[in-house]
């Protein structure tokens, strides 16, 4: 897994609460491999038109928001269906920080596992800095995970939480397989008394 | 672990091999997977075969006190059992499947108190949907709920199911009901659940999960179930839920501007006017099915409206899983439906979430049992309406949203 550490880029505002993993990623790319193509399926549905052709109103289709690395959101973002494929259709575009008031518990957890960093922030934070992204279009920002901070267009510097085991993971790069795995003696220990303990558990 | 096959499948033909190349090799994937690591599979040649969310407790593989997980955000349905079953993604799946385990923190804890005698024609869906209007669509992140109160405890596990089905849809990964005898009534003598000795040993154990009476919980929420009605989504988001007696919402009237965005861009999608009587939406199509609402007795409740009256416009049941298909047809659901005009199909996901190819066209407005109206969850342009199953056949009947109860009692 590629590390996550800090991350200067381009931003782009989402206003819309509750967005979907369904329109993150319609049901019908499920099926798709993971391809030099997949970041097409990105919020296919409201960003392309029948044809294929780009709809101008929405606003990753509207330069310079078209680089942006970060998306500021509102909130309840990417509630709904566990597909993971929302994160990596969104990491395939090239999107790795996601700031927003609140994240669907199933996707922040997703998230995690690919190198990509779901940060809580106040709403109202949220939506200034969603202000500031709208009013200049293509301003960067700053999501710095070591001292766990944001830096908004305006300068302002806003400190956010996070679990220090997942901040450990994505600061190393680290595969959570291979981590639990060297805790195998104590799991094996565990099912052993599990199974004396419960043995109607199949 | 157990294995099915439930999102893609067919829901015809299933004698057949899949006509869809692409469906039939990932099936023959995953029954050649689980082969080699002895892993018990229900193909979609097997009668026990249906949703994972049906199925799970239909076999008694569902238990009080497990921790229980799927790929599927729906998998707090397990809850019902007094499990603490949540949904995860395929990378999480993946890691159980190496290590046996997952890395967790301890969630917040909400309960969820509903009292009150439910009316006439509010059903277990009526429920949750109200539940998840008054919570809101993200009010459950970071919580496991706990459904408890005289209306819980009154309800069947099926109508338990339904309740906690749809704890995703108010923001949360898990939702439970502390198990109670009615659970060990439904799990007694169920194909995984223990029999002789190891059935006393369990019910002992599981007579000891249940909340204590001063547990305290980080969030309490209480709800009359008295003062409910039937329940339709109006919106896009199914905390968009009001009563069927009411109006499509005016945006004009809501203060909050990001609020008044989200209902004009709802209305928009959804084709629907400001001030509508609900009553008066036209339907296209009625879905009556998915891990929400597809088991027997949501086949009994949509078919006691259906009896004796006929479908004008094209309906579906897709029974929840191949036990739940024969149980109705050997109480003659099946032809109850046939006789209205309404498609009795194969057990799977189907038109709740459409990857088999069950989808609406676009432009068509559904009257759906499932648990999500998103915009295309059930295809492109598609339009849903979210409600129970006895609601969802009074559409058929009518052709438009309906209150149930004025179609009379059966």
């Amino acid at each position: 897994m590629e590390p996550f550490t800090t991350l200067t880029a381009v931003a782009v505002p989402i206003d819309l609460p509750n967005v979907d993993t369904d329109r993150i990623i319609p049901a019908r790319f499920l099926r798709r491999s993971r391809g030099p193509d997949y970041e097409r399926y990105l919020f296919h549905d409201v960003r392309f038109r029948d044809d294929g052709s780009e709809r101008e109103d929405f606003i990753l289709n509207q330069p310079p928001y078209c680089q942006a690395r970060i998306l500021v959101a509102a909130q309840n973002f990417a509630c709904g269906s566990s597909r993971e494929a929302a994160v990596w259709a969104l990491t395939a575009y090239g999107i790795r920080a996601f700031l927003a008031p609140s994240f669907g518990d199933i996707f922040a957890q997703n998230c995690g596992k690919n190198g990509a960093l779901a940060v809580v922030l106040p709403g109202d934070v949220a939506a200034r800095i969603r202000r500031q992204l709208h009013d200049r279009p293509g301003a960067e920002m700053t999501v710095d995970l070591p001292s766990q901070t944001v830096t908004a267009p305006d300068g302002a510097r806003h400190e956010f939480q996070v679990d220090p085991f997942l901040k450990e993971c994505l600061l190393r790069g680290q595969d959570e397989i291979a981590l639990t795995l060297s805790h195998a003696a104590a799991i094996a220990a565990f099912e052993v008394r599990h199974g004396q303990e419960m043995p109607w558990v199949a | 672990m157990v294995a099915t096959a439930d999102h893609y499948v067919p829901t015809v033909n299933r004698g057949a091999p899949i006509a869809d190349e692409e469906v039939r090799g990932m099936e023959a994937a995953l029954d050649r997977a689980t082969r080699e690591h002895g892993i018990t599979y229900f193909g979609p040649s097997d009668t026990r075969q249906g949703i994972v969310h049906v199925i799970g407790p239909e076999q008694g593989l569902t238990q009080p006190g497990i921790t229980l997980i799927c790929g599927d955000s729906h998998t707090a349905t397990h809850g019902a059992l007094g499990a603490l079953a949540f949904g995860i993604g395929s990378s999480e799946v993946e890691h159980v499947m190496a290590t046996q385990c997952l890395w967790q923190r301890k969630p917040k804890v909400m309960r969820v108190t509903v009292s009150g005698v439910r009316p006439f024609g509010v059903s277990a869906k009526d429920v949750i949907l109200s539940i998840i209007a008054s919570l809101g669509a993200g009010g459950g992140i970071g919580h496991a709920i706990e459904y408890a109160g005289a209306t819980i405890a009154g309800m069947s596990i099926e109508e338990r199911m339904t309740v906690c089905n749809m704890s995703i849809e108010g923001g949360a990964r898990a939702g439970m009901v502390a198990p109670d005898d009615t659970t060990y009534a439904y799990l007694h003598g169920r194909p995984f659940a223990p029999a002789g000795d190891l059935w006393d040993r369990a019910l002992r154990y599981w007579r000891t999960l249940p909340s204590d009476p001063d547990a305290a919980f980080d969030r309490e929420v209480a709800l009359d179930a008295g003062e409910m009605a039937p329940t339709v989504t109006w919106g896009t988001s199914p905390q968009d839920a009001l009563p069927i007696t009411a109006r499509v919402p005016d945006p004009s009237e809501s203060s909050d501007s990001v609020r008044r965005a989200g209902i004009e861009r709802a209305l928009g999608y959804m084709g629907l006017v400001p001030g509508t009587p609900l009553t008066e939406v036209r339907v296209d199509r009625v879905f009556i099915g998915s891990c929400t609402n597809s088991r027997l007795e949501d086949l009994r409740a949509a078919a006691d409206v259906v009896r004796g009256r006929r479908a004008v416009i094209p309906a579906w049941v897709v029974p929840g899983s191949g036990l739940v298909k024969r149980a109705a047809e050997a109480e003659g659901l099946d032809r109850v439906f046939t006789a209205a005009g309404v498609e009795w199909r194969e057990p799977g996901c189907s038109m709740c979430v459409g990857m088999n190819g069950d989808l609406g066209r676009a432009g068509e407005r559904i009257a759906s049992t499932s648990n999500r109206n998103f915009e295309g969850r059930q295809g492109k342009d598609v339009r849903t309406h979210l409600m129970s199953p006895a609601m969802a056949a009074a559409v058929a009947v009518t052709g438009r949203l309906t209150d149930v109860r004025a179609l009379g009692r059966a």
